[in-house]
């Protein structure tokens, strides 16, 4: 349809491929070239995604860059992708974090250097498929691939209790996705003989059945994003997964449930989609809150990091079953600034485990002594965690707020709580962790931030900034698209 | 240049200067640092002047800056609208932001952090400057925010001192307490008006004073004006969320003095001014606004007569006045709640660096029962304490008076419910505000010189910085830089009120910037008494106000310079009010337990017993050991002895026989 270069492919089997070479490199002796290579394989893959945005035609709202040819003919199964103006950020914030994440890891990882960059380059290129993916069977075989690359992170650079931390992980989501499975082969026969998401988007379907299949999405998806009760394996893959792999899994992969709820439960089973909204609804408030708490009591930072992305999902989730522009916008913004400002809280927690081996809040205390700079990022992305308006944390939160408050007020109100829940487990961390007075000879002897941690968190801390002064940009390619959408469920399917 | 251009330089010049001293505070020298941001925020006044002439020849704007987003039909934008109200306001921030300045070269001129302190206050004056200029909600919260987040730096600025830290966080928690209802009030409003713009939403207003909220069943305007009223009770200190504003005191002097006293602290009034359109709509609304403003005003100023930190009977006073502004908010006189913003921006701001000035005379000593007899070494700073202090009780021809005079008089004559409770507060206010203003004074200038003993007794202070005079040391005048904003201060403090009643209140100054409906119009009764302003002084000489002020000021004089035993037999013969005072009314004990502790209960039981027992015990890790256990008895079964399975076979076989065979 285009004459474009294949971008989206670039932007998924580059990485790939990328990765593969890395792993050739082999042996901890190469650990250098390894590591140039794949921060040059990471740079070419972000570079690929820019044109999505500045050949991005936002008037329309369907598929573009759309690239198509036969896999599995005989099952009608095709090479199908394309980014409409709700995946197509997705698909450039993966490969912006990639990019940092491979710098993150530079002097950090010195164990099997080649295989942990090429699970992080292949993880990104996995997470790009998914994102683009407009075929069930291709979509599938992403989404599911996706695992073992987290998997191996979580699994062989992790903390302690590595090793149950990455198998709850594993059997968590994989649990969900095979309903999910089954839900597509069912939609496959339906749709007479087709795997194609758009032509599922048409077929119609009766109550009960749509009823099915979003519970059979939502084990899938819910347990990604992940939504309350099924949320408990991502504080343990966080607390033992290392920097990069915390920045990956919280940044890009807890994207992977939402995008699925917006791409296929939304689309494919409106009607059940909407009997379910209060439900939904329910879990999300329950997120916000509940968790809320929880993350209020964590003595382990990245713990405490873990579960305000779960309360934070939760805004996302809330956005998306109010069933409004406003709502289903703020929780795309939502999205692509939490995953900034999660891979900028976990980057930076990273930094101080780096130095000191500890996560826990109680062993920092006047951080700010031996590190000012440090303590001066970290403080913006702290705010930005709490949702301060001019950094992007605000602009999600605040139209989802808004779009709940339209709503019904009480549930306004009860997301509005995270103004003052988020404020108080972020500042009083921040409080214990950087301010007071120095605590132990570890903390004064730490060293600020180096030239590569402040050229990460400085592009974070720019990336806060623009989307919190001038998220315009941001949210004018999602309108149509998002219209189609809200379109498309209104007018239903029985 | 334009007015848009003039706007645009107004609020860049401090961002520019704020952001120069604080990227590279580590690289550049001291002067350079305070003279870019002195130029910024001068720059930003002399603009504010020009403005200032433009609107005072009628000329209005309101203007679209950008598009900050888009979605469905609500736009957000950012711009600026330009009236009298907020020209009023850019003026006041700017020239005590100014002078504010200039004192900190003096009173930080020791501290490593001379470069970040700098870039900070002028930070602020940009974030303030974007609030009051702001012709929309979102820029609106924007500001609102902005300046919560200085305010937070700022207060936590020693941040080794744990005090500092507790304070700045317990400020910025209460002030998003506040920020809760402010939000919900914003979003009934976009809901309901389709709109974030002041213009737009004002001209919906009286469609949503006859609108009822669907799910609440609420009137629409009571719940939307309840809630940016919220909002302004965090900001401007509010019972029960006034409880940061006495702990913000731990931040240095000259931030108490813009922020915590004179700019930042007073956006809840300029806002719900702003926002009169709406509240004139609401009689509940502003009954509450009445009451609560009342309600502070009064006891916050009994607690001033207690406190013994220089500073913080300077911020239990603040407290005060804010109440009185908002009893003005209350009784429908906006311009009088802006009009005693105005005045008390100035003294109040006097008072502060006075306060600071002592301080740093003392040698960083806050205790004023270590201090007595300074106007004999402090001249400067004497005289113009003397003189914040005449206006802040409201001494006839001070700016004070006429401003507090009026709320008086208007919380007087107006109807509302609420009106004579609020009266009543604001009256025996008077005397409670002179009482412990002049207690204040005396304790610090007049009497017995107490420093000479206080060498060693001052260390006992818990912050490490507090040094106090060694034995035999004189406390001195302060520098040049310290004591020339308290003059420039000084003069505003007495002239103002004199110079400016007449027009800002009584010649509809404001216009169309503030609206308020024919049925409160209480100014308007005011008004009729009103013969000049020189007239109205020489009335209060002889009004009830004044001899109420008189009594607390020669009760001041004869407990602390007279029988300087008396209080302390006082306190213990009503030991119960006393403890109750000291204890602040035990709101912040309620709160730690209540609220904090309670928030961290909470936290405990859905951590423990909802993640670890329920959901990961029980249906997680049960779940696996449910599988292991079936695992577990399957393999049982599986014996390898053929006899057992024979014999299961036989008994399988038993059982079905027995349920299929026909019943005969």
């Amino acid at each position: 349809m285009t004459t474009t270069p294949p971008l989206l492919s670039l932007a998924i089997w580059l990485p790939m491929i990328g990765g593969l070479v890395v792993y050739a490199t082999g042996s901890d002796g190469k650990a250098q070239l390894a590591r140039m290579l794949s921060l040059i394989v990471a740079l070419f893959g972000f570079l690929v995604t820019i044109p999505l945005y500045t050949s991005f035609d936002a008037a329309q709202g369907g598929m573009q860059f759309v690239e198509m040819a036969s896999w599995i003919p005989r099952y009608n199964i095709n090479y199908f992708v394309g980014v409409d103006g709700i995946s197509v950020w997705f698909v450039i914030l993966n490969s912006f974090v990639t990019l940092l994440v491979v710098m993150a890891g530079w002097e950090v990882v010195q164990d099997r250097v080649a295989l942990y960059n090429s699970a992080v380059l292949i993880m990104s290129g996995l997470l790009n498929g998914v994102f683009c993916a407009l075929d069930g069977v291709l979509f599938y075989v992403f989404f599911e691939a996706s695992l073992i690359p987290l998997y191996l992170l979580i699994g062989i650079w992790g903390g302690v209790k590595r090793v149950y931390a990455a198998i709850k992980f594993f059997l968590f989501t994989l649990l969900g996705s095979l309903l999910m499975l089954v839900a597509f082969l069912y939609l496959f026969l339906e749709a007479g003989g087709s795997f194609n998401v758009m032509d599922w988007h048409g077929v119609k379907l009766p109550m009960s059945v749509q009823t099915a299949i979003f519970w059979a999405f939502f084990a899938s998806f819910a347990v990604k994003v992940p939504m309350w009760p099924v949320h408990t394996w991502l504080p343990d893959a966080h607390t033992e997964a290392p920097t990069g792999g915390s920045v990956v899994l919280a940044a890009i992969a807890l994207k992977l449930g939402a995008y699925g709820f917006l791409r296929f439960s939304l689309p494919v089973v409106p009607d059940a989609a909407m009997a379910m909204a209060p439900v939904m609804i329910a879990l999300s408030l329950i997120a916000v809150v509940y968790i809320g708490f929880v993350a209020l009591v964590q003595t382990d930072m990245k713990r405490l990091v873990a579960y305000s992305s779960i309360s934070h999902m939760g805004f996302v989730t809330l956005g998306f079953f109010l069933f409004s522009t406003l709502g289903i916008e703020g929780s795309l913004v939502q999205m692509i600034s939490h995953g900034f400002v999660s891979g900028a809280m976990f980057l930076c927690i990273g930094v101080l485990y780096d130095r000191t081996h500890s996560r826990r809040i109680a062993d920092y205390g006047g951080v700010a002594g031996s590190m000012p700079k440090f303590a001066a990022l970290f403080m913006l992305f702290a705010m930005a965690n709490a949702g301060l308006p001019a950094t992007s944390g605000f602009v999600g939160e605040f139209m989802v707020a808004l779009a709940a408050i339209k709503a019904n007020f009480w549930l306004g109100a009860t997301a509005a709580t995270t103004l003052i829940l988020g404020a108080a487990y972020t500042l009083w961390m921040y409080k214990r962790v950087v301010f007071g007075p120095i605590s132990s000879t570890t903390v004064a002897e730490l060293k600020d931030v180096s030239p590569r941690e402040m050229l990460i968190l400085g592009l974070l801390a720019v990336c806060v900034l623009v989307m919190g002064v001038y998220p315009y940009p941001f949210t004018e390619i999602m309108h149509a698209s998002v219209d189609g959408l809200l379109k498309h469920v209104a007018a239903g399917k029985l | 240049m334009d007015m848009l251009t003039l706007c645009i330089g107004i609020v860049l010049a401090p961002l520019a200067g704020s952001a120069v001293a604080g990227l590279f505070c580590r690289v550049i020298p001291r002067w350079l640092a305070h003279s870019v941001t002195i130029l910024g925020v001068a720059i930003a006044l002399a603009f504010s002047m020009l403005v200032y002439q433009r609107v005072g020849a009628g000329e209005t704007m309101n203007v679209n800056l950008y598009q900050w987003a888009v979605s469905g039909a609500l736009e957000f934008n950012v711009g600026f609208l330009i009236d009298r109200l907020s020209v009023l306001m850019m003026l006041v921030v700017t020239s005590v932001s100014l002078m504010v300045h200039i004192y900190t070269i003096g009173y930080m001129a020791h501290d490593p952090g001379y470069n970040r302190f700098f870039s900070y206050i002028s930070l602020f004056t940009f974030a303030m400057l974007m609030l009051v200029m702001s012709n929309n909600f979102v820029q609106l919260f924007f500001g609102w925010e902005a300046v919560g987040l200085v305010s937070y730096l700022l207060i936590g600025f020693w941040h080794t001192r744990p005090s500092a830290v507790y304070a700045n966080l317990k400020a910025f928690l209460v002030n998003r307490v506040g920020d809760f209802g402010f939000l919900l009030g914003i979003g009934l409003l976009a809901a309901f008006a389709g709109s974030l713009d002041y213009v737009e939403v004002f001209a919906r207003a009286p469609e949503l004073a006859k609108m009822v909220e669907p799910a609440t069943g609420w009137p629409l305007i009571t719940a939307i004006c309840i809630g940016l009223f919220v909002g302004a009770m965090g900001k401007s200190a509010q019972i029960p969320l006034h409880v940061w504003l006495p702990d913000s005191m731990e931040g240095p002097t000259p931030i108490s003095a813009l922020i915590h006293a004179a700019t930042m602290v007073t956006a809840g009034i300029f806002m719900v001014a702003r926002m009169s359109p709406l509240f004139e709509l609401s009689e509940t609304a502003l009954s509450f606004v009445l009451v609560i403003g009342a309600t502070t005003a009064l006891l916050m100023g009994f607690l001033g007569i207690v406190q013994t930190d220089i500073k913080r009977v300077v911020a239990y006073s603040t407290l005060s006045q804010l109440g009185y502004m908002t009893v003005a908010l209350g009784v429908s006189a906006y311009s009088a709640a802006i009009f005693h913003l105005m005045t008390h921006a100035f003294f109040k701001a006097l008072l502060f660096l006075g306060a600071g000035s002592v301080i740093i005379g003392m040698h960083h000593d806050q205790d004023m029962r270590n201090m007595g007899g300074l106007w004999r070494y402090m001249p400067i700073t004497w005289i113009t304490s003397l003189i914040g202090t005449l206006a802040l009780t409201g001494t006839p021809f001070f700016a004070g008076f006429y401003s507090k005079d009026t709320i008086i008089e208007a919380a007087h004559l107006s109807s509302l419910p609420g009106a004579e409770y609020a009266y009543f507060c604001v009256l025996l206010g008077v005397f409670v505000t002179a009482f412990y203003s002049f207690r204040m004074y005396f304790m610090v200038f007049h009497g017995t010189e107490r420093f000479d003993r206080s060498g060693d007794h001052a260390h006992h202070s818990d912050e490490g910085e507090h040094h106090g005079l060694a034995p035999g040391e004189e406390p001195e005048e302060s520098p040049w830089t310290v004591w020339l904003p308290l003059l420039v201060l000084a003069v505003p403090s007495v002239v103002i009120g004199y110079f400016t009643i007449e027009p800002i209140l009584f010649e509809s100054w404001f216009g169309s910037a503030i609206h308020v409906g024919q049925a409160h119009d209480v100014l308007s009764l005011v008004a009729r008494e009103f013969r000049g302003a020189r007239e109205m002084g020489s009335h209060g000489l002889f009004s009830l106000p004044f001899g109420l002020m008189l009594c607390g000021m020669l009760l001041a004089w004869l407990l602390y310079i007279v029988r300087p035993r008396w209080p302390a037999y006082i306190a213990k013969v009503f030991r119960p009010v006393h403890g109750l005072l000291m204890n602040k009314y035990f709101f912040d004990r309620f709160n730690e337990i209540v609220f904090a502790g309670g928030a961290r209960v909470l936290g405990h039981i859905f951590w423990r017993g909802g993640d670890r027992l329920v959901i990961d015990g029980l249906l997680v890790n049960g779940g696996a050991r449910l599988v292991g256990w079936i695992a577990h008895a399957s393999r049982l079964l599986q014996s390898g002895r053929i006899y057992q399975y024979a014999f299961a076979m036989i008994l399988g076989l038993l059982f079905f026989l027995t349920l299929l065979s026909p019943r005969v």
